[in-house]
């Protein structure tokens, strides 16, 4: 049976390993290659790397530092953060990514969604959409690392990138990212229900019955988290951890 | 030497990575004479089935491919979309295959008029057909693998299937005959599961 995917989501700004809350704040957690050792040799399902400045500083990815942690990633990795052309999808899978995220850059050209679909197949493109909830409940798509509001609608953004082709949504939510606080199980329902899409719930993810309660609710194949991985009790001590197998298939049985 | 084909398809460098990792010695190529001279070919593949069979051809790879595998025999492992390659034809497609493997593919279908989601994308179980096959040897259990299709292969005849993989229902997710091994999922991404594969293949494999 296909297993549901629990997929920590690394964030890189420079050459550290941060993390957020709600996309501000961000706390060093160490060097990206150590913890995708540790990752690795805790066989998660996937990794998600992220470069969260990139698109702001106007600058291509670290293609160097991310071949480094390729070579020690013996699982599916995706990447995002400053990709805006055909030939940085080339560079990246032919260095050992499998899948590459688009978020800025699928709003501003949707061509080249369609051409990376076509090109290197529908699974290897994931359209990453950061959502932000306003004081009255409506959902909009942030782009730019959440710094840019755009006031599109998320459901109606998702379902386009998804018949632009794309094989996967990373939907994070702003508000939820770092609380620890569970999943935004209402909305991603809502988006479960909207698109065929395979989609990747991120953000919120603070303990196994929230991962549990996204599949349940939501119905989510997928789920990403971040502090819940890098962080230890109370006081956010850095630990990288990841569940067992064991503990994997009891949480789902 | 082991040659990774190099047709502009697909995650050449997760191989490479893989293969590194085991100590074998490997090289990402399209280059004829590195072909000829590898011990090993390693035909990886993502994306579109006719797109790679027009790759093969523009790179002036098919007919060599082709001679490599039947008359040389040269051992090959197919991984992906390189081992639908493998097959006689695919319904996503209007190409032929290489027809090396009696077996074709064809889209998933529900069982039922249950939903069955599409592509089949994660981590899934390999059960080997029967116990004594090499490519298996000692790889951890219970085995499993990750996976991303949409398509999957059919065994037109039934004793070239080597493993299954339950998904509605069951699939063949490993064929393989003579010099001749074709994959469906990621060993090269399937952590000390796929690891092992890899070793069996660069260390010991030469026939199924």
């Amino acid at each position: 049976m296909l297993k549901t995917r629990i997929i920590p989501c690394l964030l890189l700004r420079g050459r550290g390993l941060y993390k957020t809350v709600k996309f501000k704040n961000p706390t060093y957690v160490g060097d990206p290659i150590n913890a995708v050792k540790i990752f690795n040799e805790k066989e998660v399902d996937e990794l998600i790397l992220l470069d969260i400045t990139a698109t702001s500083e106007r600058r291509e990815p670290h293609f160097a530092l991310i071949e480094d942690i390729a070579s020690e990633c013996f699982m599916p990795l995706s990447y995002g953060g400053g990709v805006g052309s055909m030939e940085h999808m080339r560079r990246l899978y032919r260095l050992g990514v499998e899948k590459v995220a688009l978020n800025s850059a699928a709003y501003t050209d949707r061509r080249l969604v369609e051409e990376a679909c076509a090109t290197f197949g529908s699974s290897s493109v994931t359209a990453s959409i950061d959502v932000r909830k306003t004081f009255l409940g409506k959902y909009e798509v942030w782009i730019n690392a959440g710094k840019t509001n755009t006031k599109e609608d998320p459901l109606r953004y998702a379902h386009a990138l998804s018949q632009a082709g794309v094989g996967e949504i990373l939907i994070n939510s702003i508000d939820r990212d770092g609380t620890m606080s569970g999943y935004d199980t209402v909305f991603l329902e809502q988006l479960s229900s909207t698109v065929n899409t395979s989609i990747i719930a991120c953000g919120g993810a603070g303990t196994l019955a929230h991962i549990r309660e996204a599949a349940d609710k939501a119905h989510v194949p997928a789920m990403a988290a971040g502090s819940m991985f890098v962080f230890h009790g109370r006081h956010r001590a850095v630990l990288i951890n990841y569940p067992t197998q064991q503990e994997l298939d009891k949480l789902f049985s | 030497m082991i040659a990774i084909v190099d047709y502009d398809v697909g995650n050449v460098g997760s191989v490479q990575n893989m293969l590194r990792k085991i100590g074998a010695k490997a090289e990402i190529t399209r280059d004829k004479d590195i072909l000829r001279a590898a011990d090993k070919l390693v035909l990886p593949g993502v994306g579109a089935f006719d797109e790679a069979v027009a790759n093969l051809r523009r790179f002036g790879l098919w007919d060599l491919l082709d001679e490599l595998v039947l008359k040389q025999r040269k051992p090959i492992l197919g991984v992906c979309l390189g081992a639908q390659l493998m097959t006689k034809y695919s319904e996503e497609g209007t190409q032929p295959g290489f027809g090396w493997l009696d077996a074709h593919i064809q889209r998933f279908r529900a069982p039922t008029c249950a939903t069955l989601r599409i592509p089949h994308m994660g981590w899934n179980s390999v059960t080997p057909t029967r116990s004594d096959i090499g490519i298996f040897q000692s790889v951890p259990e219970p085995m499993r693998f990750y996976f991303v299709h949409s398509y999957h292969m059919v065994a037109d005849k039934p004793e070239i299937a080597l493993g299954t993989t339950p998904y509605g229902a069951p699939f063949a997710s490993v064929l393989g005959r003579d010099n001749i091994v074709a994959m469906q999922y990621h060993p090269e991404k399937s952590h000390k599961y796929g690891l092992k594969i890899y070793r069996n293949f660069a260390e010991r494999f030469q026939s199924c």
